[in-house]
């Protein structure tokens, strides 16, 4: 395999852990936005539920940001051609991500109860809708989207918006999602508060644990019935340009055959689900370090089963299957990745050591107590 | 092929006008009250005087108010660019995606995680490890900046990239000549400073207000000398810094540099004028009303008093031949895209150069198609196309002027403040307290419309001639982008309002700890009222 196509693989596997990361650290503060209004009975609760993600929320927030940004650079045609495609989701998506860091700064700085009950709104709806959007927006790339591409490299949607947002399949998805993000949200919430927050934080994570295990895998049988696309002709190597150069076709259950041809993968989907659960008991046996990190194999489960059965496809066009993008015909020049490979692998230890450091300079519980008679917090 | 709907393209550079203007109004702020803030922290850290660490927590307060919303309308840009954008971002996106996901990587992660820790890690650490936080900060919203206006110069001077006939986009072929681009170089000193000059007059203004009402007086007569030393120094830098970014465009954007000047003829040098007011007519290709004064043009553009600035209409005239060899261009590409043949990608080689006017001209071809235009066709096509290739002189020409008439006022405003704030003579100047206060928002009117100047200046190129903005637009239905503007326009509403209402708010309120005052109730920092001239000249003597 020349370098081009490893260099490819290699962003792939990148963006595989951007997805990950992104799952993990932003579906945690999601979360968190989404059960505020649970946890917290009172004021004081609720500032405190906030409090407790309050110094790393912005920080993890770079991880959707940067997979927006690594998509743009290293995938630059998966990004023009999915966000136009999807652009009323992406809209929704972008308006509710919008509304969060105003949310987080402002509820706080006035006393008003309209003014807090309002951005209380807002969490749950800034929480709620972007993981579902996050996770509805894989059953759909799953499903195949329709469009196609004039000479130029213009896009030409084929579809309407109506059949991305409702059918049942992104749904599921889309639920899942926010339901991983409520476990780990409410894990999150464990680790940092006291009783009350404590104990409901413990009922949220359980609930959200066992509903991402069953949905998980009802979407498993979804997909043996879904179309998936095949790669007859197309070369890890060649141009990245998805107007030419490739033969796909369509067949119920093709999203499979991956597993048929490697049946190790299915561990994958193995590990999805019983971190699911295994985390699942962690919380009920109150012992949240360890139900946070088997968490993180939870979303590693499922972003690798999508990627896998998907692979090397990343959006399949149901209208015209010859034009798919796919890990080979989307990414940018070899010397685009090359310098975008050097610079991730100088900065990302680098992010990972501070954020680590924020997390334990920041330790131990937040009481609502001290959260009320701090100017700093939010 | 379906054809590009105009209307849609209109909306879709309105809406990325709307939301990049509108971003705009917060990020020049926080680019210079991070330094501030680390400014006085420094000197909290330094001297051990709480004063300044409250200065510090107060204006951090003020800043944090004004981060947020700049975090969250930073993010609408990124997704624009593929939502609205999506032919650019393909043809571009290697090159500019780049620089983009470098900033989120070096720049914007550091500034978000340690922002985190400059609110609440006042009691979690040492004094110099929370100094050193704060410095993070500044550094990285700064280099926040420096990426994100080299990802935009990339756009004004493409250079590192060539086009690929095989993948049909731009690739990104030399990371040395796209950090190292003049253009960006030049443009984000010039924006940074300039940003220092809003935090420095916000400071500053706020600070006057305090002093009028006569509350927290030495909390603001340190605030005010430190912001009208910082805005005096930063004023002279972003002038400075702007004459530079001029002299670029003269040598790599003609078309930007005349509209600014409103040249519509090639210029006689040395007795030029150079416009303080005119109306330029776009339409008839004249300016009405001009007042001018003489012999400063030539030396102010070219630093020359002999070389001529190129007008409108012969830049016009020059580009006739370029319409043609791109449309030459760009049909032995869409031939080369069919046959693959090394016949037409010599041909497309030979007016490879010229290819972005051959997509300039698909707005006039029958059905925008360059590649079949009848021979009797041509000419007119070339003909319309032409005028097509000047941005809109009105728009260039007065936003660079208001630019400039107000950084002139910011440095008159800046130097007799500090001037009046040394002397300890701030109370007896109502006056110029008052100017300070009501000057709170030019700064970040003047970045704006510098900002027009630098964006609408660079039409009809997103790429500069190299992709036309028609063309880059995502091809969506009218419908999409009403539903978006729509949203934007109920969204930014709120939040501005919730802005303006938790500023008055907490600049109202004042720093929380007036326990100073009682001590301290002189206006003045310096011992005995006297003004810091003659401690100074006493110091010498």
């Amino acid at each position: 395999m020349d370098t081009y196509a490893i260099l490819k693989l290699v962003w792939a596997g990148i963006l595989g852990v951007l997805f990950i990361g992104l799952g993990v650290m932003v579906g945690m503060d999601m979360g968190v936005g989404t059960l505020l209004r649970f946890v917290g009975r009172n004021d004081g609760e609720r500032r405190t539920a906030l409090n407790i993600i309050g110094p790393h929320w912005d920080g993890n927030q770079v991880w959707f940001i940067l997979g927006g940004g690594a998509i743009f650079a290293a995938f630059p045609t998966l990004y023009a051609t999915s966000f136009s495609v999807f652009y009323v989701v992406m809209i929704l998506l972008l308006f509710s991500m919008i509304l969060r860091p105003v949310a987080f700064e402002y509820r706080s700085k006035a006393d008003s109860k309209h003014w807090r009950a309002s951005w209380d709104g807002v969490f749950l709806i800034s929480g709620a809708l972007p993981m579902f959007i996050y996770g509805a927006a894989f059953g759909n790339v799953l499903e195949g989207v329709g469009y196609h591409f004039g000479w130029t490299g213009q896009y030409y949607q084929d579809e309407s918006f109506f059949s991305y947002l409702i059918n049942p399949f992104a749904i599921l998805c889309g639920l899942m999602s926010v339901a991983l993000s409520v476990y780990q949200g409410g894990v999150m919430l464990m680790l940092r508060s006291e009783d009350p927050i404590h104990g409901r934080a413990r009922r949220y994570a359980m609930r959200g644990g066992v509903t991402a295990a069953v949905l998980f895998v009802i979407g498993g049988v979804f997909i043996s019935r879904l179309n998936g696309f095949h790669l007859d002709n197309g070369n890890p190597g060649m141009p990245a340009n998805p107007m030419q150069g490739q033969h796909v076709t369509v067949s119920i259950g093709g999203w499979l055959e991956n597993f048929h041809l490697h049946p190790a993968l299915w561990l994958l989907p193995l590990l999805g689900v019983s971190c699911m659960l295994l985390g699942t008991m962690m919380v009920k046996t109150n012992r949240p370090v360890l139900a946070w990190w088997i968490g993180v194999g939870s979303w590693i489960g499922t972003i690798c089963t999508v990627g896998s059965a998907m692979f090397p496809f990343l959006m399949p066009s149901s209208t015209t299957p010859d034009q798919s993008l796919t890990i080979w015909n989307s990414t940018a020049s070899a010397y685009g990745l090359t310098c975008m490979l050097v610079v991730a692998s100088i900065f990302v230890p680098i992010i990972l050591s501070y954020t680590s450091w924020c997390y334990y300079v920041m330790r131990g519980k937040v009481r609502t107590a001290d959260v009320i008679h701090d100017n700093h917090s939010y | 092929m379906d054809l590009i709907n105009p209307d849609v393209v209109d909306l879709s550079r309105f809406q990325f006008a709307l939301t990049a203007l509108y971003h705009f109004m917060f990020v020049p702020l926080t680019l210079g009250l991070t330094f501030m803030l680390a400014a006085m922290e420094t000197v909290y850290v330094v001297t051990g005087r709480k004063i300044y660490k409250d200065m510090a927590q107060f204006w951090g307060k003020l800043f944090g108010i004004n981060f947020a919303i700049g975090v969250a309308t930073g993010i609408t840009m990124e997704f624009e660019f593929g939502t609205n954008w999506s032919m650019y971002s393909r043809f571009f996106g290697d090159m500019f995606g780049t620089p983009l996901a470098i900033e989120g990587l070096m720049a914007f992660f550091m500034e978000s995680t340690f922002v985190g820790l400059m609110f609440f890690g006042w009691d979690r650490l040492s004094k110099q490890a929370h100094l050193a936080i704060t410095y993070l900060v500044a550094l990285g919203s700064n280099l926040s900046a420096l990426w994100i206006l080299v990802a935009n110069a990339s756009m004004n001077m493409p250079e590192g990239a060539h086009f690929d006939p095989d993948t049909m986009r731009m690739q990104f072929d030399s990371v040395v000549k796209v950090i190292f681009n003049p253009d960006a170089q030049a443009k984000f000193v010039h924006t940074s400073v300039a940003g220092y000059v809003s935090a420095a007059m916000f400071v500053m203004g706020i600070s006057a207000f305090y002093i009028l009402r006569g509350k927290h007086k030495a909390f603001a007569a340190r605030s005010f000398r430190m912001a009208a030393l910082f805005g005096i120094i930063s004023t002279v830098a972003v002038i400075t810094l702007g004459d530079v970014l001029g002299r670029l465009d003269y040598e790599h954007q003609p078309t930007k540099i005349a509209a600014i000047e409103g040249v519509w003829h090639t210029t006689n040098p040395p007795f030029e004028p150079w416009l303080a007011f005119a109306l330029p007519d776009d339409a008839k290709q004249e300016n009405h009303l001009e007042i001018g004064v003489p012999f400063v043009l030539t030396p102010l553009v070219t630093h020359s008093f002999d070389t001529p600035v190129t007008g409108m209409i012969e830049l016009e005239q020059q580009a006739g031949p370029h319409i043609i060899s791109g449309i030459q261009a760009v049909s032995a590409l869409h031939q080369y895209s069919r046959t693959h043949d090394a016949v037409d990608l010599e041909q497309f080689r030979a007016h490879e150069a010229d290819m972005g006017f051959g997509f300039l001209a698909m707005r006039h071809a029958p059905n925008q198609d360059v590649t079949n235009i009848p021979a009797d066709r041509l000419a007119s096509v070339v003909q319309q196309t032409e005028p097509d290739i000047l941005p809109n002189v009105f728009v260039t020409f007065w936003a660079f002027r208001i630019m400039v008439f107000l950084s002139l006022w910011f440095f008159a405003v800046f130097a007799f403040s500090a001037y009046v704030s040394l002397k300890n003579r701030l109370e007896k100047n109502r006056l110029l307290l008052k100017l300070c206060m009501w000057s709170i928002p030019l700064p970040i009117l003047a970045t704006e419309f510098g900002w027009i100047t630098a964006e609408a200046g660079r039409q009809p190129w997103t790429v500069f001639n190299r992709l036309p903005t028609f063309l880059s637009a995502s091809s969506h239905g009218v419908g999409y982008m009403i539903f978006s503007l729509a949203g934007f326009a109920l969204l930014y509403s709120i939040f501005i309002a919730a802005e303006l209402f938790l500023m008055f708010k907490y600049a109202r309120l004042g720093p929380d700890h007036d326990a100073h005052e009682t001590h301290d109730t002189h206006l003045s920092i310096v011992p005995d009222g006297k003004s810091a001239f003659s401690v100074a000249s006493s110091l010498s003597s």
